[in-house]
């Protein structure tokens, strides 16, 4: 790197009471220069983005963006000093026509000026051809698509002609298609020399974009190389797939003809306009355990609502014969299809008994009281924590509540959700032996979500590898690290 | 080109109306005349209202706090000092935009309800302050003032329409102008705004400035129509809720709207006078139906179709 650095980022620190989001972070970004910011949920990679813009302010650090520190300024003068910011989701002004949006951008921030510069509308009409929107300039955001609405927030960042480019997940619902299109736009930006920073889950997305990479995890730096070298870095391995795939044993598949529980036919989620699921053939049988591996943002969590029932969808979800649309998600929770969701959702203020307690709220006395002995059996831990408020608890035994919970509903397909977020190796290894212990002793059906396909992959009978809201690989897990294993990351 | 002829079919609509709106007295009792008249003002203080909740994004619960600084400041100055109307009235806007700011100021700086919450607060502290200092504001009777615009109906209706027709222009154009697409997107999404370099404090404050100096402005004129100020005309709670639902009925965000929801609103109260105590029940039932099933309100409703086509 000769070029001098247009954005040196320097100790930056940010809490959110006790917690430290974003601890120590530092990199610079030369001008004409893309750099990658990845960690997985949770790993404080937008919290940086939101300090750089001033967002929120950090706690300590610096931000010298062309030799001065701006750290701490107010959003509307760092972006005046020349940063701008292409958010994921925004909410455009929707009475006013794209070319209107777009206008906005390149309006001065007077009270006085009522009329625009004359300029600007001829400005604003090549902006909006450069991005590709010259056809629809007259229409308005909500009837386009989604791709052209991400095109407008582009042109937005580009009429304030910035020298550094923040981007959230630049292809977060985009098709193949429109991807090759958005990079080409992004390498424009570097041609232009300005500098970009690109925030996203995993260094595959923009690997083949990227100058540089830094990788984050739990508001740390974890390292910062070429895509490549982040990619095969073993903390990188390790904090995305837990460790080393050669390690797993693989466990022998039991006879599949077991009648099938839940299906899924031809599965697919919009979010307004972003596609989050798409084409999801999927079949559980009695008994099995099946994991759904894929990195964040790939779809699991969609897909676990959606099978809840909190999301319309289009094709179908058959569960035993019957198809699911039209169930409300309490029915679908009672009938037995209980999920653990990534969140937890516990309800914080009560005790672990309460919350348990409620988890078996349709039980007779007696076989609550039954259920909370086997449960305890498996979770020790949560006898003693009985009579304390959940959130109080440390995040191991949070999510151990959060399975309590579910189990105390007796369900006959047990969905969780990446259980080990944010969990510490030592907990990680409690979890998965209460889950060889419920798959052992329990004739329990469990579908469960994993980033950590360490995690995951032990325990199954069937495995998914679900990729950009498609499943790409299907198959028994001994043949994953071969087969799927080299292109996970 | 659609978004250019619409804004010309509504500066034309405006036109139409306002000719049609002057020859009225031609041809309509000198009662329905003074009901229209008190309609008219009606349609600024909603105007005013419209700019603040629909384009700056922040639901002012108590319009009455700057109506009544304006109609009070105004009353004070011409029944203690003998001031001309012309001067009574700008003083009136010069008071409620000083007292919105004191208000504003510290105010903008929350989130979320709160803002709504300082502003209703704000409401029963004037009332308050009036029926304390009744030596000067007459208290609970109200105080009448020495001077009137007019004692025609006639005259008085023209007066209302030329305030309204001037004020209608200058607040529609502004919400049709560069600052008022930066205000509606600063509504919208206040961080998005700042991202693209737009002071958002600073607009949203102006917005306040704006709406306090018209809503003062109008309160005052209300006054010297009536001959008097009252808490229950200019600044009682139950003002403030019709205010509030004259802007939504006539659909949030387009200005002109709040003036066709006003004149509906008055003239609806009006009519359904002989329901007696039911009059007031029917109105907010009919307010009631609109906002939960067209929430974008008339002219919201009517341009969000042809935006479909």
């Amino acid at each position: 790197m000769t070029s001098p650095a247009r954005i040196e980022v320097r100790g930056l620190t940010k809490r959110f009471g006790g917690l430290v989001a974003v601890n120590d972070i530092g990199f610079d970004i030369a001008a004409g220069e893309i750099m990658g910011l990845i960690g997985p949920n949770g790993s404080g990679k937008s919290t940086v983005m939101k300090l750089i813009m001033g967002i929120e302010r950090p706690n300590a650090g610096t931000v010298m963006f062309d030799g001065v520190d701006v750290a701490g300024w107010p959003p509307h003068r760092i972006a005046r000093a020349g940063i701008g910011i292409v958010f994921q989701h925004s909410r455009p002004l929707h009475r006013q026509t794209v070319l209107e949006n777009i206008k906005l951008a390149l309006l001065p921030d007077s009270l006085l000026r009522l009329v625009s510069a004359p300029d600007v509308e001829t400005r604003a009409i090549a902006i909006a051809e450069r991005v590709g929107l010259g056809d629809v300039l007259h229409r308005h955001p909500g009837t386009l698509p989604f791709a052209s609405l991400r095109r407008m927030e582009m042109a937005k960042a580009i009429a304030r002609d910035p020298k550094l480019v923040l981007i959230d997940e630049p292809f977060a619902g985009l098709t193949a298609g429109e991807v090759a299109a958005f990079s080409q736009l992004i390498r424009g930006f570097r041609a232009e020399n300005r500098a970009v920073l690109l925030v996203d889950h995993n260094v595959k997305g923009v690997a083949a974009l990227v100058d540089r990479v830094f990788a984050m995890y739990l508001g740390e730096r974890v390292t910062e190389g070429t895509a490549d070298e982040v990619m095969h870095n073993e903390t990188v391995r390790r904090v995305y797939m837990g460790g080393d795939l050669a390690a797993i044993e693989r466990r022998p598949a039991p006879a599949s003809e077991k009648p099938t529980l839940l299906q899924l036919d031809g599965v697919g989620v919009l979010y307004g306009k972003a596609r989050a699921l798409d084409g999801i053939e999927l079949k559980v049988r009695e008994g099995e355990f099946v994991s759904i591996v894929g990195l964040n943002g790939a779809g699991k969590t969609t897909l676990f609502n959606t099978i809840s029932g909190f999301l319309p969808y289009s094709g179908e979800i058959i569960r035993g014969g019957e198809k699911l649309r039209g169930t409300s998600p309490a029915k679908i929770a009672r009938s037995g299809l209980v999920q653990c969701p990534e969140s937890r959702e516990l309800f914080g203020e009560m005790s672990v008994r309460e919350n348990l307690d409620l988890g078996g709220q349709h039980l007779t006395d007696e076989a609550r009281e039954k259920q909370l002995a086997w449960l305890f059996e498996l979770f020790p831990i949560l006898r003693e924590r009985q009579g304390q408020m959940a959130q109080t608890l440390s995040g191991g035994e949070q999510q151990m509540l959060a399975i309590g919970r579910a189990l105390m509903m007796q369900p006959k397909i047990l969905i969780l959700d990446e259980p080990t977020l944010g969990l510490a190796p030592v907990i990680l290894e409690l979890l998965s032996k209460a889950l060889e212990k419920l798959r052992q002793t329990t004739p329990i059906t469990v579908l469960l979500g994993e980033q950590n396909v360490t995690f995951a992959l032990p325990h199954a009978d069937r495995v998914y590898v679900l990729e950009h809201a498609r499943i790409v690989w299907e198959g028994d897990p001994g043949r994953f690290a071969a087969e799927a294993g080299a292109g996970y990351l | 080109m659609r978004s250019l002829s619409r804004s010309r079919l509504l500066w034309g609509a405006i036109l139409l109306c306002a000719a049609v709106a002057a020859l009225l007295p031609w041809w309509l009792s000198a009662y329905i005349l003074g009901i229209l008249t008190v309609a008219y003002y009606f349609g600024v203080f909603a105007m005013a209202w419209d700019l603040l909740f629909g384009f700056a994004g922040e639901v002012n619960f108590g319009p009455t706090f700057l109506i009544g600084l304006g109609a009070y400041g105004a009353a004070i100055l011409d029944a203690n000092f003998g001031q001309p109307i012309f001067v009574c009235v700008i003083a009136g806007a010069l008071v409620a935009l000083v007292g919105g700011l004191l208000l504003a100021l510290p105010a903008l700086r929350l989130r979320g309800p709160y803002f709504g919450l300082v502003t209703l607060v704000a409401v029963l502290l004037l009332q308050n302050f009036i029926v304390i200092f009744a030596h000067i504001t007459g208290g609970e009777i109200g105080m009448t003032v020495p001077d009137v615009l007019s004692a025609d109906a006639n005259a008085n209706y023209w007066y209302a329409l030329a305030f309204l027709f001037v004020c209608t222009i200058i607040l529609f154009g502004l919400s049709r102008s560069a600052v008022g697409l930066i205000l509606q997107a600063s509504g919208q999404d206040a961080i998005a705004a700042q991202a693209l370099g737009f002071n958002v404090t600073k607009h949203k404050v102006a917005a306040f400035c704006v709406s306090a100096v018209f809503s003062g402005m109008a309160g005052a004129m209300l006054v010297f129509y009536e001959g008097a100020a009252s808490v229950d005309t200019v600044i009682n709670l139950s003002i403030a809720v019709q205010v509030i639902i004259a802007a939504v009925l006539g659909g949030r965000r387009t200005i002109i709207g709040a003036v066709l929801g006003s004149i509906f609103l008055i003239l609806a109260n009006e009519f359904l006078r002989p329901l007696g105590q039911l009059n007031t029940f029917v109105v907010a039932a009919v307010a009631l139906a609109v906002i939960l099933f067209f929430p974008d309100g008339f002219l919201g409703y009517a341009l969000r179709g042809r935006q479909r086509e």
